[in-house]
């Protein structure tokens, strides 16, 4: 990224001043190395976001930020609806409420270390992954509604899981304010067989070793011991998140010159928060993470049910789900007034800090876990959420690595079945359908996770607690 | 006589797929079929089920964006692959065929799965040479 146009504040904050149609200044956080890293289109990008009417305070990039469409991946902004803020769908993505969960395991490398192969295999039949790939359940209209309504909650009640899970996932499992009257047949369609499905791209299921313990307290609260194993689940709200983001996208472009709206992307079509419209993208979407959240906890169940024929003792005890892609209303205090906010968090996780009304009581000593995702031979990072965090960003942290890669610079600099052979050899098992995939998720497609996870460190976004290395990664 | 060609390009973490023909109807065409490309080798489906399509939008831009995520909701709801397309376009109405197959994940190893059409780098324009170019970022 060109410095020329950022100003430093401080080593791991810059700042963008308002210029032309910006309403407020755009703020960077990554050090000196990661701006360095970055394109220019993050600039642009985050810019072009604080364009947006009725935002509050600025709009953010995080240290794994990258180019995406409309936000950058990795950009938060916070809209005041009385202040004629607007929703944005492509402020949201569309793999909405796509996110992680980890769960908590009491065995050690040594213990999975016999096993590796059958479980990886046993976990790979067992969780359907990759295009075209189906769920055992197949939901009727009636169903598809009260899972939209339910989510987590929806699929423990059918025997997905336990309700021991449901307060260690964010909004207690169920998102408040759903909709699935606001959701096209189109989208329900989509979704009514993929229930239960990991998707592609980037979305894993991961076995992993914890490999470094930075905060000791902290991960003890998380149950988080050097040594130990532990499985994490990244993925969303498959198609029916997809379907709802072009649907409500292409409704916000249409209707925005009626709406009086104009944006300098059409990828950031949005509507006034308090329109009829905004509020039907509003329950729609709160409806995609009732599915995301419902997805994850069919997915945590199958995963119970292969360990515990390895392990029958193991119980797979969920740490906690955050998801990355949403708009959240939170009150935030700002300039000293608390406000209530619309905060778009695309690629970008919640990191409420210790004592948070929105935490389960378990957690209030620490602060929320915030998951960093790796790609399959790279590391993942733990990190909790910290009391002044709630001044940068809305209380948000990173959420991955972030590409340095794109795609097609990805397939012509690796091929799968060497990835997969050159993994194996370095002790981690990967099944997926798809060696093309894998490819093009290659770890050296990746940004070196480490740097990102110090600059959000660093910069007070969140606090280290963990580091997870891969030991089997499911791919779609 | 315009060359016919689909292209996928480098887009950060997605895809961009760019069609080229001698009308616009060949450029969406074109683009659907880098946008099939994508997910799978093109080699490996068999042209042996045809999808009808339709779709209308206010302008061209937008049109392109409706077609190439109504191709990725067939792929989604019909678990299948593409390999042709055909489009005819009267004004801003769009009817497409698309070829292809059920999709079996041990032959056609599918690389990544569209989520949807971004309107971002939407483009739909004829070059000085008369040439159609239809271009889109795909989230995947």
């Amino acid at each position: 990224m060109d410095r020329s146009r950022l100003r430093r504040v401080s080593p791991n904050e810059w700042r963008i001043d308002p210029l032309g149609a910006m309403r407020v200044p755009a703020v960077i956080f990554a050090d000196a190395a990661l701006i360095d890293g970055m394109d220019d289109k993050v600039a642009e990008q985050i810019c072009n976001v604080a364009c947006l009417p009725g935002i509050v305070e600025a709009a953010y990039a995080l240290p794994d930020a990258h180019w995406g469409y409309g936000f950058p991946i990795g950009g938060v902004a916070a809209f005041d609806a009385a202040a004629d803020g607007v929703i944005c769908a492509g402020g949201v993505g569309f793999d909405i409420s796509c996110g992680v969960r980890t769960l908590l395991t009491g065995l050690t490398r040594a213990d999975i270390e016999p096993q590796k192969l059958a479980l990886a295999d046993s976990l790979f039949r067992q969780v359907p992954a990759g295009l075209g790939s189906r769920g055992k359940l197949d939901l009727e209209p009636a169903e598809m509604d009260a899972m939209l309504h339910g989510g987590a909650g929806w699929a423990v009640e059918r025997g997905y899981g336990s309700a021991e899970d449901l307060p260690l996932v964010e909004e207690g499992g169920v998102m408040a304010g759903a909709l699935a009257s606001a959701v096209s047949d189109k989208a329900k369609t989509r979704q009514r067989q993929e229930m239960g499905t990991l998707g592609s791209g980037n979305h894993y299921l991961e076995v992993q070793e914890i490999v470094e313990v930075t905060d000791p307290a902290a991960a003890a609260v998380f149950g988080l011991r050097l040594g130990a194993i532990v499985v994490s689940i990244h993925c969303g709200s498959r198609g029916l998140g997809h379907q709802i983001a072009t649907d409500y996208q292409r409704e916000m472009a249409i209707a925005m010159p009626q709406l009086g709206i104009t944006v300098p992307d059409l990828d950031l079509a949005c509507a006034p928060i308090r329109s009829e419209l905004g509020a039907r993208y509003l329950g729609a979407m709160r409806a995609a993470i009732n599915c995301a959240l419902a997805n994850r906890q069919i997915i945590t169940e199958l995963t119970r049910r292969v360990f515990k024929h390895y392990f029958p003792r193991e119980k797979l005890d969920l740490l906690f789900d955050v998801s990355h892609n949403t708009c959240k209303q939170e009150t935030h205090r700002v300039a000293g007034r608390a406000r209530d906010l619309f905060v778009h968090r695309k690629g970008a996780t919640r990191a409420f800090g210790p004592g948070h009304g929105e935490l389960p009581p378990e957690l209030w000593k620490v602060g929320q876990p915030v998951f960093i995702g790796g790609s399959m031979g790279t590391r993942s990072a733990i990190m909790m959420g910290i009391g002044d965090g709630e001044e940068r960003a809305f209380a948000s942290a990173c959420h991955g690595a972030g590409r340095q890669l794109s795609r097609h610079q990805a397939l012509k600099r690796w091929h799968g079945r060497q990835v997969v052979d050159d993994l194996a050899a370095a002790g981690v098992i990967i099944r997926s359908p798809s060696p093309r995939g894998v490819a093009e998720e290659a770890p050296g497609a990746y940004k070196d996770i480490g740097a990102v996870v110090e600059a959000a460190h660093a910069a007070g976004l969140a606090r280290k607690v963990a580091m997870l290395a891969p030991v089997v990664c499911i791919k779609g | 006589m315009t060359e016919e060609q689909a292209v996928q390009f480098p887009h950060g973490a997605d895809i961009g797929v760019r069609g080229t023909g001698a009308t616009r109807a060949a450029a969406f065409a074109q683009a659907a079929a880098a946008l099939a490309a994508s997910v799978v080798e093109p080699a490996t489906v068999s042209p042996i089920e045809v999808v009808s399509i339709t779709c209308s939008a206010p302008d061209d831009r937008l049109l392109l964006c409706d077609w190439l995520n109504a191709v990725i909701y067939e792929m989604a709801v019909r678990r299948m692959v593409f390999r042709r397309f055909e489009v005819s376009l009267q004004g801003q109405s769009l009817e497409g065929r698309a070829w292809g197959e059920a999709i079996d994940p041990a032959r056609h190893a599918p690389a990544v799965e569209p989520k949807g059409a971004t309107m971002s780098g939407l483009k739909v324009a004829q070059a000085r040479d008369g040439t159609w170019v239809a271009e889109c970022i795909v989230d995947v």
